[in-house]
């Protein structure tokens, strides 16, 4: 088990690697730079001798090689660089913004499973009714429907119909800010588990073992507590975690229709004004959470399901 | 008898109240939007000329001048008075001897110098350093030959000798937040970052990154009774559904409207008095690359604006959120010609000039253009038929807006869609065509004309403000006649204010940028207490 965890901790770093090479090739091939970014959308065109001095204090004009060497060797020890942008460590940048995608992140999610995974296990157990129609019908309308447009709906629907929750806005980062944007965010999650869930217990419903269950005399309750959930379980636990980790990535649209300030929105703000170790400490901050929730997922299977063991 | 007597009661009360309700209130607080793109660059504003950014400076910060909308021009802030040499070179300003730094220090003479020396660091890449550069000896500076500003000398505290290179109104170079007045001691702290300090009218309390800045009332701002509002806010809102949300549920005070919103809330009877609008100055157009050799002949360049239908294209795409552009100086102005009238949309003039230059079944081009809605894409769409009715066929290369000022700044094209600020200083403005500006300045177009250039240099020259205009409006009617761009629109900014907010300011140089101290808000705002 402690072989796997540090196996799976060691495959981290490949892909981090990776990823950074990616965001390095992939800004050094499009057009664009921090300083034609400054000038504003012809606000206010950028000065000759401004812009030439801001290439060379940003390292701009030195090859993509050499950038590249020192944004790793200092990666290595833990320094995200500088913004760019904001002139400030990119750590720092990254520290003000977590705490509110991980609210938003934990917030969707627990939205999700709450509703998402009764509303599987309850469409299973009575498939083709009225419950399991009407449920997948709002978990492929949940699946589709873009996240900007569902969110505007929320906001002319919960803010300024009922006038039950403010529009946008972070506060003071309570419940009632949280609301529209978790659930904007949940709504995707919360219609793959219901399908996930759904499909899960239907496939296990028929198996082998619940039938020997039921016929050994078993209530139907019984069989569902102590058969069906803890089977379907895995596949709930694989949707979860892997859904849990690809939502810092989804919180960008989220964030910046909001006005939200997590990690989403900086990376949004970062790729526009060409701010490239603020989108490579978003990026690699998106990547890493991921990895780790999907590791943790790994290891929550042996807990759930003793059959699976780790050599 | 006793109607007459009943109306004119009617009518005193009537006036009463309305002066009454004109009367600023104090307290309560103002919430306003930063609409443009992302979230706030710095809280060190010498690092930044953003928009976006200068809009939450202008509660915290002040420069040596600033914007005075209802005269549409600059005007002393931090100083009470200014003595002009003879020669229009050495400006004596006495400084304001009542204005205190949010720590509660006074701000001296030594203050101003040590920007001003800040913002020329040779090692740094201040955006102000285009402004400063016009103080005698600031290049030495920037360039690490001096270690300070010759140009720069205190008399006492509170005066200021400060000589120029340039016969010019440095009101036009120091206004913005660019060139903001920092605390000497405080500026230069790495926690300043942190809690900037200014002489603005509030002071900073919080910035939530890519959220808000809430700004409180600075008790000691030099302006009597000044700020009226108790708080300011400015929320980060770059999309406009959402702003117009929280517009309709009052959750904000100001919103910008693109044209799409403008038409929406004209229609609108509930929404129609919220809004405000001004042209502002900046002028779109397209730059024409006379490398091309097409476009080095002055009739195509002139058959190109003969060609397009302006009027109609801001009538239905732009939805009449623009004024049709004449020359290249905006409506606003202070030397805009209305005698000039636009080119008129006339095909058969455009194709006789064609031919004339020896074009005559037209010619093919790429054009690069952005995806803005109101100067991008959707334009050039629209004009491509227009042009392909005189024989020129247009090939689009669509580049990001962020990309589109690095394409206008090499030269690399052959024409390009872009909007540019033309003001508010008109002569700093046509020198961009002067043939001694270099195209990565902002001669984009590579513009060069004796007779312009002669122009303009007798206008530096001239003592006689009315001299200067006259050589100006000439200068600006060559470049209608040259036709180095398709002039086509001055921008009509369209901010929706709700009833309760007061003292908006038509800022012409930018709509968002208030003189916050000015606003104030009634007892209906969501927000009064």
């Amino acid at each position: 088990m402690l072989a796997f965890a540090i196996r799976r901790s060691l495959q981290i770093v490949p892909t981090i690697l990776a990823v950074v090479l990616l965001i390095f090739v992939l800004f050094s091939v499009i057009p664009g730079s921090i300083v034609s970014a400054l000038s504003d959308e012809g606000r206010g065109a950028i000065d000759a001798q401004v812009a030439e001095r801001m290439q060379k204090e940003l390292g701009l004009n030195d090859p993509v090689h050499v950038r590249f060497a020192s944004y790793v060797s200092k990666l290595a020890t833990g320094d995200f660089g500088t913004s760019f942008r904001t002139r400030e460590p990119v750590t720092s940048m990254l520290a003000k913004r977590a705490w509110p995608t991980l609210q938003l992140i934990f917030a969707a999610m627990l939205f999700a499973i709450v509703v998402g995974v009764p509303l599987g296990f309850i469409a299973a157990l009575k498939p083709g009714g009225l419950i399991d129609m009407a449920s997948m019908i709002g978990a492929v309308s949940g699946l589709s429907m873009p996240k900007f447009w569902l969110g505007l709906l929320l906001m002319y629907l919960f803010a300024l119909t009922l006038g039950w929750l403010p529009s946008f806005g972070y506060g003071d980062g309570g419940l009632m800010y949280l609301i529209l944007p978790a659930v904007t965010l949940g709504v995707s999650p919360m219609a793959l588990l219901a399908r996930t869930t759904r499909a899960a217990v239907l496939e296990i419903m028929t198996a082998d073992f619940v039938r020997t269950a039921r016929s050994k005399g078993m209530s139907e309750l019984r069989v569902v507590k102590w058969h069906v959930m803890r089977n379907a379980l895995v596949l709930i636990l694989t949707t979860i975690g892997l859904q849990f980790g690809s939502l810092m990535g989804q919180a960008v649209v989220v964030e910046k229709l909001f006005s939200w300030p997590g990690i989403g929105s900086l990376l949004v703000d970062s790729v526009l004004q060409r701010d490239i170790p603020a989108v490579q400490g978003a990026i690699l901050v998106a990547v890493l959470f991921f990895l780790i929730v999907n590791a943790l997922v790994d290891l929550l299977y042996v807990v759930i399901d003793p059959r699976i063991k780790y050599s | 008898m006793l109607s007459r007597i009943v109306v004119a009661a009617s009518l005193g009360l009537a006036l009463t109240a309305t002066a009454m309700a004109q009367t600023p209130r104090t307290g309560g607080t103002i919430r306003m939007t930063a609409p443009y793109g992302s979230s706030f660059s710095s809280m060190d504003i010498h690092t930044t000329q953003r928009a976006q950014d200068e809009i939450f400076a202008k509660g915290l910060h002040r420069s040596l001048y600033a914007w005075d909308s209802a005269a549409g021009q600059p005007a002393l802030e931090l100083a009470k008075d200014v003595k002009v040499s003879e020669d229009g070179l050495v400006h004596t300003f006495k400084l304001r001897d009542d204005a205190f730094f949010h720590n509660g220090r006074k701000m001296t003479a030594d203050d101003v110098i040590w920007s001003f020396n800040r913002i020329m660091d040779g090692t740094k890449a201040f955006p102000g350093a285009r402004y400063v550069r016009l103080i005698k000896g600031a290049a030495e500076v920037e360039k690490g030959q001096a270690k300070e500003i010759s140009g720069l000398k205190k008399i006492d505290d509170f005066t200021l000798e400060m000589t120029l290179t340039e016969k010019v109104n440095p009101g036009f170079y120091f206004f913005t937040a660019t060139t903001s007045i920092y605390p000497a001691d405080e500026g230069a702290k790495e926690s300043y970052i942190q809690k900037p300090i200014g002489l603005g009218p509030f002071k900073f309390v919080e910035h939530v990154p890519g959220s808000r800045i809430v700004m409180e009332r600075w008790e000691k701002f030099y302006k009597p009774g000044k700020p009226y509002a108790d708080k300011l806010v400015v929320s980060v809102m770059s999309e406009a559904a959402a702003r117009d949300v929280a517009f309709r549920n009052k959750e904000i005070d100001t919103s910008v409207l693109g044209p799409a919103q403008y038409v929406a809330y004209q229609a609108d009877p509930n929404l129609k008095g919220t809004i405000v609008e001004v042209p502002e100055v900046f002028t779109r157009h397209m730059g024409m690359n006379p490398s091309f050799k097409p476009f080095s002949d002055k009739r195509v360049r002139q058959a190109i604006n003969y060609a397009i239908d302006a009027q109609l294209i801001i009538d239905k795409l732009v939805k009449g959120k623009a004024y049709r552009a004449t020359s290249w100086l905006p409506i606003t102005s202070p030397v805009y010609d209305k005698a000039l009238k636009p080119y008129p949309f006339d095909p058969a003039k455009a194709k006789q000039l064609l031919a004339a230059a020896g074009y005559p079944n037209g010619f093919e081009f790429e054009w690069t253009a952005s995806a803005n809605e109101s100067w991008g894409l959707p334009i050039v769409e629209a004009i491509i038929p227009m042009l392909d009715r005189v024989g020129i066929k247009v090939k689009v290369k669509q580049v990001e807006t962020a990309v589109l000022a690095e394409v206008a700044r090499n030269g690399d094209f052959q024409a390009f869609i872009y909007s540019m600020a033309t003001g508010p200083d008109p002569q700093a403005s046509l020198k961009c065509f002067h043939s001694a500006t270099p195209q990565s300045a902002c001669n984009y177009n590579n513009f060069k004309n004796p007779e312009y250039d002669k122009l303009l240099d007798q206008a530096g020259q001239a003592d006689d403000p009315a001299k200067r205009d006259e050589l100006l409006q000439k200068a600006n009617a060559l470049l209608y006649e040259e036709a180095p761009v398709w002039f086509f629109n001055y921008n009509k900014a369209v901010m929706a204010v709700q009833p309760w907010l007061k003292g908006i300011q038509l800022n012409a140089t930018e709509l968002t940028h208030q003189n916050v101290e000015d606003l104030w808000v009634d007892a209906s705002s969501p927000a009064a207490k």
